[in-house]
């Protein structure tokens, strides 16, 4: 397969190369999945990392890729009907083209993934205790179903599900939806993987049940210290959650930096759009919600240029159709170190400050000139 | 969970006393007399009209039909004695009557003639519930592949076969003009358990076959779908090996419809198996009631509609129970 990117060496170039390098690194990723239509380019060229005890948001809208690439992190694609080259090292192996036998040793031990819709997501035939008994069992052979059961109530009762001794003999229908996700999250610390996997793990939660899972989240990783890779399209869990943010868009990196340089100063206008449609109800009302227009870009035909040109409101402040034509690096951006953004626009941050944040939040710029 | 047992069997009951009815009242008001059959058979097709009223009257044809259901019902708890022509003839509880064709006992004769149908549909049964499920999960796993669509036109080519040929073939080729089979016959389990094997194995083999195609190709669909539910994605992402995860969770969900058609399927099988019982000249319920429905045997009618409505009855209470088992969230209140 022909690397069509040119932004590639400058991401994996991005960051320094250290000695004991983080738990988690991806460098070049590349998912494709060939099927009668055509190739499908679900992910390209991506790389990021995560640190033991640090969190990295990946942001994107549905078919960016966010969900795609942290499946392949665990080998859940199908080799058969997928492609996956670059490299993707978990705790220094790697794992691209690993044997099956020595994944599934990686799988919910090392690397735990949660996914969301829990009640989907937990099989409806067998007992929560017996579920989250098995993952344990698996990946401790030596183990006796006693010890099992025993670990798994200790579980729940560490994410806070009441009477977890006879909650453990409950289905996962006699669970309310947030005290499935937190089944769901124990089922995925059982094993004290360093790296955990969230994959929207609110989505299907009300608001305030969502808060008190991100705050378990968060608490269980200062207290396991693990590598945490939280997907979601909901800026306001990044937020919360994140250190570092990567902006996906059409299967590739946008944008990627410190959440705070992300949130305050972002230099791509994908990530513009997806801060504009946040909505914030403590602002002012006369602040202005804008959603993002056109749809997301086809993965079997990606546009040529940036992908984001066909919806993107700043194509003609770049000179020479750069947009249409030459898709942009992934370069350092202005603010912030290791915030790195893949546009052409000259001056992003002015155009924000003049032109974006004036309709969607005028109350902070005040705040982001200072 | 046991109040729900009786409420089912008592339902069940009435469901059952409704067929022996429904059967009843068929004959009753029916086009043709069941007494000119009989009457024409014993006086060799010279039923007088004298001779027609006089069996009319015996078989009580001339009482009003409830006398007549009652007198029936009340011979399956008592017995009874039956007058056909000049004589009477005893009739044991539980009786159902005697057949019209030979003044058996109908009760003697369903206790020779289910044996036979029951062994072939367990046999049969068991082993297209098992090809199919088996081949069904294989083809599953290999979607797409040229595995998977062999067996899957494999299936539909064979089955669009009509049965009987099948039948008839086998029957031909591997027992009377080759031995690659023992002769079909029917041996009692309880007196040669060996004999009762080898003289139904090759039914067996052809009706197990012929009928796991259909089941071929629904337990593959359920299972398609199965593993690609959310579940299915969690069990693998916990680290468990494939076969783990294809028979614990992705079997387990997919048996949960087959089970369904499977109960329904066996309680026609039980009802009798015509074609099979006809072509290898087995004496089971199928080809009994189907041979009386052309003679008008009423009491063999009713007593081969009962066996199926019995059967149909405790085969969906079965699957309801199965159905608990398999899925917790069917509760039985």
């Amino acid at each position: 397969m022909t690397d069509t990117s040119p932004g590639s060496s400058t991401a994996a170039a991005g960051r320094p190369v250290e000695a004991d390098e983080p738990f988690l690194v991806v460098e070049n990723l590349t998912v494709r999945f060939p099927t009668a239509d055509g190739l499908v380019q679900a992910v390209t060229d991506l790389s990021y990392s995560v640190e033991l005890g640090k969190t990295v948001g990946i942001v994107g809208e549905s078919g960016s890729g966010k969900s795609v690439s942290s499946m392949a992190v665990l080998g859940l694609h199908d080799a058969k009907s997928s492609r996956i080259t670059g490299s993707i090292r978990v705790g220094g192996v790697e794992v691209v083209d690993l044997s099956e036998s020595r994944m599934r040793k990686l799988r919910g031990n090392q690397v735990a993934m949660i996914f969301q819709d829990a009640l989907a997501a937990l099989h409806p035939f067998y007992k929560v205790g017996a579920q989250l008994a098995e993952a344990y069992l698996v990946h401790h052979p030596e183990a006796s179903k006693r010890d099992a059961r025993r670990r798994a109530i200790e579980m729940l009762d560490r994410v806070g599900i009441p009477h977890p001794d006879q909650r453990v003999d409950d289905f996962p229908h006699q669970f309310s939806g947030g005290m499935r996700q937190r089944a769901m999250i124990a089922m995925g610390l059982i094993n004290d993987p360093s790296l955990l996997i969230a994959d929207e793990p609110t989505t299907a939660l009300d608001v305030t049940v969502q808060a008190q899972i991100l705050d378990l989240l968060n608490d269980l990783q200062r207290e396991f210290n693990s590598a945490v890779v939280i997907i979601t399209h909901d800026l306001g869990v990044i937020a919360e959650m994140a250190d570092h943010v990567l902006v996906m868009y059409g299967g590739r990196a946008v944008e990627y930096g410190a959440v705070k340089d992300i949130l305050t100063h972002p230099e791509m206008p994908y990530t513009w759009g997806l801060l504009s449609s946040v909505p914030d109800v403590s602002s002012d009302t006369d602040a202005r919600l804008i959603p993002i227009p056109g749809n997301p870009p086809s993965l079997l035909l990606p546009p040529p240029g940036c992908p984001f040109h066909p919806r993107c409101a700043h194509v003609e402040k770049v000179p020479a159709d750069l947009c249409t034509t030459q898709l942009p690096d992934l370069e350092a951006a202005r603010s912030g170190e290791g915030h790195l953004k893949r546009c052409h626009l000259a001056d992003p941050e002015t155009i924000y400050l003049s032109e974006v944040l004036p309709e969607i939040a005028p109350e902070l710029i005040e705040e982001a000139t200072s | 969970m046991l109040a729900y047992l009786i409420r089912r069997i008592l339902s069940g009951f009435l469901i059952i006393v409704l067929v022996s009815i429904a059967v009843y009242a068929l004959f009753w008001y029916g086009p043709k007399s069941p007494a000119l059959e009989l009457c024409r058979r014993d006086t060799n097709n010279r039923c007088s009209p004298e001779k027609l009223a006089q069996y009319e009257e015996r078989l009580g044809y001339n009482n009003p039909i409830y006398v007549e259901y009652a007198k029936w019902a009340k011979g399956i708890f008592t017995g009874r004695e039956i007058m056909i022509g000049a004589r009477p003839y005893d009739c044991d509880a539980p009786c159902l009557g005697l057949s019209y064709r030979d003044r058996t006992q109908v009760t003697e004769q369903l206790k020779d003639r289910f044996p036979v149908t029951l062994s072939l549909a367990v046999g049969a049964a068991a082993l297209y519930l098992l090809i199919g499920v088996a081949v069904g999960v294989w083809s599953a796993r290999r979607r797409g592949t040229w595995v998977d669509r062999s067996l899957v036109a494999s299936t539909l080519v064979f089955s669009s076969v009509p049965y009987y040929l099948v039948a008839l073939l086998s029957m031909l080729l591997l027992t009377i003009s080759t031995n690659v089979f023992p002769r079909v016959a029917y041996h009692p389990f309880f007196d040669n358990p060996f004999k009762w094997f080898t003289g139904l194995l090759l039914v067996w083999l052809v009706l197990g076959i012929y009928g796991s195609t259909s089941y071929t190709r629904f337990a593959r669909g359920s299972m398609i779908e199965a593993l690609s539910e959310d579940y299915v994605r969690t069990a693998k992402a916990k680290g468990l090996p494939p076969r783990v995860v294809t028979m614990r969770h992705a079997l387990r969900a997919a048996l949960v419809p087959v089970v369904t058609i499977f109960g329904i399927d066996f309680a026609f099988l039980l009802g009798g198996t015509v074609f099979t019982e006809k072509i290898f000249s087995l004496e089971g319920i199928g080809k009994w009631g189907v041979e009386a429905t052309y003679i008008k045997d009423l009491p063999v009618v009713q007593a081969t509609s009962l066996v199926l409505a019995v059967a149909v009855v405790m085969a969906n209470i079965v699957v309801d129970i199965a159905y608990s088992w398999l899925d917790p969230r069917v509760r039985l209140q």
